[in-house]
C-alpha cells in the first residue's frame, strides 16, 4: 500500500488536538509561520505541481500568486470549498470528519500564503457532522493559540469561520458559493472580475477545495521534490479516490495520481459485485463523460483521460456492471442537472430540460431515432456558453453516454422498450 | 407578505442570541442568513413568513430578500413538513444500489408519495439529490441529523427492511 498523509492511518482517531499534535501535527504551520515568509510558501507550493482537486485541476501555487500584496485598500480572504456536491464524490467528508486538524492546518498555511485575514469554509448543509467535527476542532485550536490573534505566537491575526450550505449543488461553483456566503441565491457571477480580483465581499479571495489544503501541510514538511515523486509529472502527489456502485469494496481510497483506473476497480475496491462484468464507468464525478468497460486501463491522471475523451474532475468513480441500463443512467443523472440549473442562462435552463424530457422518452420505449440526434443538437448548444460550467456537465454527461453506448439507446428505440431486464430503475 | 406581525415575535430569545453571535463573524450581517435560517429551521421545523420578516430585521435586509434565499434552496420548507422528514437519495450510486426500492417501500408503508405527508403530520417523503455518501448507498437523511447509511430494501426481505428503516427513523 502507498503511503498516506490525508486520511489517518487505520485504527488511529486523529480528530483531537493531542491524538494530532502527537504524530507530528501543526509542525508545519509553525514552520510556515515561523521560519517562511508567505512568497516562500507559495513557490514551494507551486514547486510542488499541486493542482485543485475541486474538479477542475487548476494548479494552486499560481492560483495562489494572483492574489495581491499586503497593505492594499481591502483585506484578503480565503474561502474553502467544502461544497462536496458532485454525484459521485464523498471525499472531503472523509478528511472533515477523520482529520479535521489536517485541514485547519492547511487552511492556516494557505491563509497566511495569500495574506488572508480569515478563512470561510462553506459546508454543505447536509454535513452535519462535518460542522460538528471542525465546530468542535476550531474550538480546540483557538484554545490552543493557533488561531486568532497572535496565532503560532506570531504578531498576525487569522481565524477560520464555517458557514453552511442549504442543498444547492450549484453553490459548489466557486462565484455561486460566493454569492450564497453572501447571504444570496447561488446564482454564478461573471467572469472578469475574477475572485482573486473581487469575490467575498468584493474583496481578494482564493476559492480552494477541502482536499488541496490538505495536502500542503505535507509539501511544507517533506518539500517539492518529495511530492513530485508521487503521481504522474504533471499530476503530482496523492489523491482520494472515492469509488462506489456495482463493486465489493466501494470506499475512499488514497492513492498516487496516475494509478490504473482497473487496480483501483480490481484490487482496492475488491471488483465487481457479484462477479459480474464491468460495463461502464464514470471517472471523476457524474459531470465527466462515461467511459465503456474496454478503456478500463486508463491511468487516473489528468492527461491520461483527456486522452480518452473524459476529465478526471473530482475523481469520484462510478462503476457499472453489465445489468445496468445506460439510458437510465443518462436519465438520473440529467434529472439531477435539470433540478440543479440556476437559471440564469437560457441554453441551460432550456436545455437541462429537454435533456431530461428526451432521455426519459427513450427510456419509456417511446423515442425516435430523431430524439437521438436531438441529444446531440441540443448538447452543443449547451456547450460553451454560458456563465458557469454546470450547463456544459449537463451537455456532456447526456452525449458521452449517447456516444459511448449508442447501439443500446438505438436498441430502446426499436423494440420500444429497455432491453435489459435486470437493470436498477431510475 | 402583507399581513402585519402580531402579538408575540416567534423567533425565541436563544435563536437571536445564536444569531446574533453569527452575525459578529462576516463584515456584512447578511451572510449569515443561511445558518440563521438553519436556525430557525432546527426549532420550527420550517421557516414561515413571519420568522423570514424577523431575520429580515435581525439583519437589515427586505422580507422578499429573505424569501428569495428560502426559497432558493432545496433544504429549506417554507411550510410545515412531517416531523420525520425521510430525505432518499436517488442519484447514481443510490440509484444503482437501489434507492428506487427504498422510496417505493416508505410510498406503500407510509402511504404517501414523494412530496407527501402522511395526516397525523408524523412523516414526510422527499426524494433528494446526492448527500456525498455515494459509498454506503443507499442513502438516507432524516430531517438535518446525521446520515443513515446502507440502507437496502430490495429482495424477499423489503418489508422487513423497511420497518427497520422506519424503527431507526423513529
Ligand atoms: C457546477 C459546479 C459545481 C462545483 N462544485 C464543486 C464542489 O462541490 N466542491 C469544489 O471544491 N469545487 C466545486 N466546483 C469547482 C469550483 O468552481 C472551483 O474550481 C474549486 O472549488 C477551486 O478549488 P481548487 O482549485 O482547490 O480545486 C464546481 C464547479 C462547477 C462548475
Ligand atoms: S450555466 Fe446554468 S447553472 Fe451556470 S449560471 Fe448559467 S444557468 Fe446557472
Ligand atoms: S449518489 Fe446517493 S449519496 Fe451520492
Amino acid at each position: 500500500m502507498p503511503e498516506r498523509y490525508l486520511l489517518p492511518p487505520d485504527g488511529t482517531d486523529l480528530r483531537s488536538i493531542d491524538a494530532y499534535r502527537k504524530q507530528g501535527g501543526y509542525a508545519a504551520a509553525t514552520r510556515a509561520l515561523r521560519e517562511m515568509t508567505p512568497e516562500a510558501v507559495v513557490e514551494v507550493v507551486r514547486e510542488s505541481g499541486l493542482r485543485g482537486r475541486g474538479g477542475a485541476g487548476f494548479t494552486t501555487g499560481q492560483k495562489w500568486s494572483f492574489m495581491p500584496k499586503p497593505g492594499g485598500p481591502k483585506p484578503s480572504y480565503l474561502a474553502c470549498n467544502a461544497d462536496e456536491s458532485e454525484p459521485g464524490t464523498f471525499k472531503d467528508r472523509q478528511i472533515m470528519e477523520r482529520n479535521p486538524h489536517l485541514f485547519l492546518e492547511g487552511l492556516v498555511i494557505g491563509g497566511y500564503a495569500i495574506h488572508a485575514r480569515a478563512a470561510y469554509v462553506y459546508i454543505r448543509g447536509e454535513y452535519i457532522t462535518a460542522f460538528r467535527v471542525l465546530s468542535d476542532a476550531i474550538r480546540e485550536a483557538r484554545a490552543a493559540g493557533l488561531l486568532g490573534k497572535g496565532l503560532f505566537g506570531s504578531d498576525r491575526e487569522f481565524d477560520i469561520h464555517l458557514m453552511r450550505g442549504a442543498g444547492a449543488y450549484i453553490c459548489g461553483e466557486e462565484t455561486g458559493m460566493i454569492e450564497s456566503a453572501e447571504g444570496r441565491k447561488g446564482q454564478p457571477r461573471k467572469r472578469p472580475p475574477f475572485p482573486a480580483v473581487s469575490g467575498l465581499w468584493s474583496c481578494p479571495t482564493t476559492v480552494n477545495n477541502v482536499e488541496t489544503v490538505s495536502h500542503v501541510p505535507a509539501i511544507i514538511m517533506r518539500g517539492a521534490a518529495w511530492f513530485k515523486t508521487i503521481g504522474t509529472p504533471a499530476s503530482t502527489g496523492n489523491t482520494l479516490f472515492g469509488i462506489s456502485g456495482h463493486v465489493n469494496r466501494p470506499g475512499v481510497y488514497e492513492l498516487p495520481l496516475g494509478t490504473p483506473l482497473r487496480e483501483i476497480i480490481e484490487v482496492h475496491a475488491g471488483g465487481v459485485r457479484g462477479g459480474r462484468a464491468l460495463k461502464a464507468i464514470i471517472p471523476g464525478g457524474v459531470s465527466m463523460p462515461v467511459l465503456s468497460a474496454a478503456q478500463a486501463d486508463v491511468a487516473m491522471d489528468h492527461d491520461s483521460l483527456k486522452q480518452v475523451g473524459s476529465l478526471l474532475g473530482t475523481g469520484g468513480i462510478v462503476v457499472m456492471d453489465d445489468t445496468a441500463c445506460m439510458v437510465r443512467a443518462a436519465v438520473v443523472i440529467a434529472r439531477f442537472f435539470r433540478h440543479e440549473t440556476c437559471g440564469q442562462c437560457t441554453q441551460c435552463r432550456e436545455g437541462t430540460s429537454w435533456l431530461y424530457k428526451l432521455l426519459r422518452r427513450i427510456e419509456a420505449g417511446e423515442g425516435t431515432l430523431e430524439d437521438l440526434r436531438t441529444i446531440d443538437s441540443v448538447g452543443g448548444y449547451m456547450e460553451g456558453q454560458t456563465i458557469c460550467a454546470l450547463s456544459d456537465a449537463a451537455a456532456w454527461a447526456a452525449t458521452g453516454f449517447l456516444r459511448r453506448f449508442r447501439a443500446e439507446f438505438e436498441a430502446h428505440v426499436h423494440e420500444r422498450r429497455c432491453p435489459l431486464p435486470e437493470s436498477f430503475e431510475p | 407578505m402583507s399581513a402585519v406581525a402580531t402579538g408575540a415575535p416567534l423567533l425565541s430569545a436563544a435563536v437571536r442570541e445564536a444569531i446574533a453571535a453569527e452575525v459578529t463573524k462576516y463584515p456584512q450581517p447578511r451572510s449569515a442568513l443561511l445558518i440563521a435560517l438553519h436556525l430557525i429551521q432546527g426549532e420550527l421545523g420550517y421557516v414561515p413568513l413571519q420568522a423570514q420578516r424577523e431575520v429580515a430585521e435581525l439583519l437589515g435586509i427586505k422580507p422578499i430578500e429573505v424569501r428569495e434565499v428560502v426559497t432558493f434552496y432545496p433544504m429549506y420548507h417554507e411550510h410545515s413538513v412531517g416531523k420525520r422528514n425521510i430525505q432518499v437519495c436517488v442519484n447514481i450510486a443510490c440509484a444503482l444500489g437501489g434507492a428506487r426500492h427504498v422510496v417505493r417501500g416508505l410510498e406503500d408503508r407510509l402511504g404517501i408519495a414523494p412530496g407527501g405527508r402522511t395526516p397525523d403530520g408524523r412523516y414526510s417523503l422527499e426524494e433528494v439529490q446526492c448527500l456525498g455518501s455515494c459509498g454506503t448507498a443507499v442513502c438516507v437523511q432524516v430531517n438535518n441529523e446525521p446520515y443513515i447509511e446502507n440502507v437496502k430494501a430490495d429482495g424477499p426481505d423489503a418489508a422487513n427492511a423497511i420497518d427497520e428503516l422506519l424503527k431507526r427513523i423513529g
